[in-house]
């Protein structure tokens, strides 16, 4: 896949962050307005699928790094399950953060407002480690997806594993 | 309050703390990964015999997600409960444990058996959520929850099935069952949503509690008994399971083996719990036993013909599934009168439900000596093979023993479970125990045809430097060996300890809706 016009990856230059930012924004209100950590997790993912698309497989391959968001998937994922672990001094998944205070922790006040961001306890939490996992894993996905349809014209040899 | 009670919940959180951490402890190397396979697995199985242990002396245990203490079903006087809520009866419990014990099997099988194989890391994820799904899928009380964990565990399996990637007929048969599996799937979310708008809930017990058999609640059995009858690989849906069960690496079979067995647990779990009483019309009930006679006798018979090991294998575990189906429709059959229910129904879901470990035991043991044959001949196709009892020897006697018992042979389990059954069905409809007798014989030729060119006969030239697997390979079969030495030596106790608990379980509608609801509504 070769790089598009000079057009396109200016406009790519342009955008891509801003993707990425609102990606982040739907990850951190997850719980206050529609989408969550893996809508936005998603919505991120999608900046790969521009910078690959503008800037072709060349530049993209040795860019992304599939080593650095296996980890991430990896992390989001211990994130997750941990503090559903921790929550076992009452019941699995129990949301000890809710108003305690702190970052997580402030209560919300009663009657119509709209909204308190740092208000949900692990539900916040749990939503960014959703986020962070779907960012490694839908990129990755992306990744290897890309280099499978480049398999043939690279490597020139079969694929070996099993031994038949 | 003991740790005793976070068991429901720990069962399901181990094998997927398991599948997050198996990267990490990838990273540190071959043994740390191995350790870690069997290890999470060995701890997942000790906690289901815990589990079933604790709800066979204090009763059904629930477990609610995320409360303020762990029976809060119905926070702050609401009537329907809203968080997401295991309910672990007896029945879900000897499943449990049932298919953790052939999860590790299959681990302790696959440490050696693919070792020759890159990717290990993906598989070890892939091998605890499958068992994550597995187990999810018989602990969970909430109907929602359930599909979520079928998709994990169908999610799990489409990769694992194609996991010797190179293999087209591999990709074939994971693409297969993705086609049919997914369709399944949404029928499933269909019927789901089809009750929760009628009854605004989607916990097991508050809509078994509210239910009024109408149109809609019609549509949403069929759609549930057709798809989960598909998941489980009965007769007209049967297509995929030959594809997957043979192109599988053999310790995943055992574990598919597993998972079958708990669409089969949903199937009943449907008809009994929730349905139950209700169903009044003896449509549904013929209906299963029709699907459970078909299966039997035509997974049978495309078996006889089959060349390929885990091929004919794959056709017997259809036709096995006949059995279940046989023996829990005939319970279900007599479930509204309690006279039928006291002279034949009863037995028949003994029988069902001991033929089930007995089935996912034996069967998961069968797939793991196909998997070493092939692992130390190198071929599936049983005419290069022949000889191998000579240099075999511990597979060998594992295959009798596994042969024998799926035949029903009398002092093996397979005996009792389906003597059960032929005397109960008999009480119904003399023909049912006859097919099932047929399909015994059938079974039974088959795997003398199986044992005899495979094992016995003149050693084969090309077959003279086979040796005997590995010792991770011959532990994981033993596991299984042992288990249906224990069942065939002692059939009074596990059919009064293991057996009876879960059938009362699955007939008492009214205990497992009042472990929810409390004194109802």
């Amino acid at each position: 896949m070769y790089s598009l016009s000079v057009i396109v990856r200016t406009i790519c230059d342009v955008f891509a962050w801003f993707l990425a930012v609102f990606g982040v924004y739907v990850i951190i209100h997850g719980h206050l307005t529609p989408g969550g950590g893996f809508q936005g997790g998603a919505v991120v993912a999608t900046l790969f699928a521009f910078l690959l698309v503008a800037y072709g497989g060349k530049k993209f391959i040795p860019f992304y790094k599939s080593s650095l968001f296996s980890w991430f998937e990896t992390v989001g994922l211990l994130l997750f399950i941990g503090t559903g672990l921790v929550g076992l001094g009452t019941t699995f998944f129990y949301n000890f953060l809710a108003g305690q205070g702190g970052l997580f922790g402030s209560t919300v006040p009663i009657g119509p407002n709209s909204g308190v961001l740092n208000s949900s306890g692990t539900i916040a939490l749990m939503n960014m480690a959703v986020g962070v996992e779907v960012i490694g894993g839908l990129s990755l996905i992306l990744y290897y997806m890309f280099k499978g349809i480049r398999l043939y014209e690279e490597s020139g040899s079969e694929e070996t594993g099993h031994d038949r | 309050m003991s740790w005793h009670v976070h068991l429901p919940a720990l069962v399901i959180a181990v094998p997927l703390l398991g599948a997050f951490i198996a990267p990490v402890a990838s990273m540190l190397g071959k043994v740390a990964r191995n350790f870690w396979l069997v290890g999470v697995s060995a701890l997942t199985a000790l906690l289901s015999v815990l589990l079933w242990q604790q709800v066979l002396t204090s009763g059904t245990a629930i477990y609610v997600m995320g409360a303020e203490a762990f029976n809060l079903s119905l926070p702050s006087g609401m009537s329907l409960p809203i968080r997401i809520i295991l309910e672990v009866d007896a029945f879900s419990a000897f499943m449990a444990v049932v298919g953790s014990i052939a999860a590790f099997a299959g681990a302790l099988f696959s440490t050696n058996y693919m070792e020759r194989f890159s990717g290990l890391d993906k598989f070890a994820a892939l091998y605890f959520l499958l068992t994550t799904g597995m187990l999810g899928m018989v602990l969970t009380g909430d109907l929602f929850n359930f599909f979520v964990f079928l998709e994990i565990a169908s999610v799990a399996s489409f990769g694992l099935v194609a996991f010797w990637r190179d293999r087209p007929e591999a990709i074939e048969a994971s693409f297969k069952y993705m086609v049919v599996s997914t369709i399944g799937a949404m029928m499933i979310l269909i019927a789901i949503a089809f009750l929760y708008g009628r009854y605004n809930a989607v916990s097991m017990a508050a809509v078994a509690n509210a239910l009024r058999l109408g149109y809609a609640e019609k549509i949403a059995l069929v759609f549930l008994i057709i798809a989960l009858a598909m998941k489980c690989g009965t007769v007209p849906m049967h297509m995929w399971t030959p594809d997957a069960y043979t192109e599988a690496p053999a310790g995943v079979t055992c574990l598919l083996i597993a998972v079958s067995q708990a669409s089969l647990y949903g199937l009943f779990r449907v008809c009994f719990s929730i349905y139950g009483a209700s169903l009044g019309s003896a449509v549904v009930p013929w209906t299963i036993i029709i699907l459970g006679v078909l299966s039997m006798f035509i997974g049978v018979s495309m078996a006889v013909v089959q060349k390929e090991i885990k091929r004919l294998m794959a056709y017997h575990s259809v036709s096995q599934i006949g059995y279940m189906l046989l023996g829990l429709g005939v319970g279900l059959l007599a479930l509204s009168d309690p006279q039928a229910m006291a002279d034949y129904g009863f037995t028949a879901m003994k029988g069902g439900i001991y033929h089930l470990i007995n089935y996912t035991m034996y069967k998961g043991l069968l797939f793991l000596t196909a998997g070493a044959l092939y692992y130390a001949a190198g071929s599936r196709n049983l005419n290069d093979l022949g000889g191998l009892a000579r240099t075999m020897p511990y597979t060998t006697f594992m295959f009798v023993i596994a042969a024998a018992a799926i035949a029903g042979l009398p002092p093996f389990n397979g005996f009792v479970s389906k003597l059960l059954i032929y005397e109960s069905t008999f009480a119904v409809y003399p023909i049912l125990s006859i097919m099932a007798l047929v399909t015994s014989v059938l079974t039974l030729a088959s795997f003398v045809k199986v044992f005899q060119t495979a094992f016995l006969g003149p050693a084969k030239a090309k077959l003279a430097q086979v040796k005997e697997v590995p010792p991770g390979m011959l532990l994981g079969m033993s596991v299984l060996t042992i288990v249906i030495i224990g069942l065939t030596l002692f059939p009074t106790w596990s059919l009064s300890n293991l057996v009876e608990p879960a059938a009362k379980a699955l007939v008492n509608q009214a205990g497992y809706i009042s472990a929810v609801i409390g004194g109802g509504l």
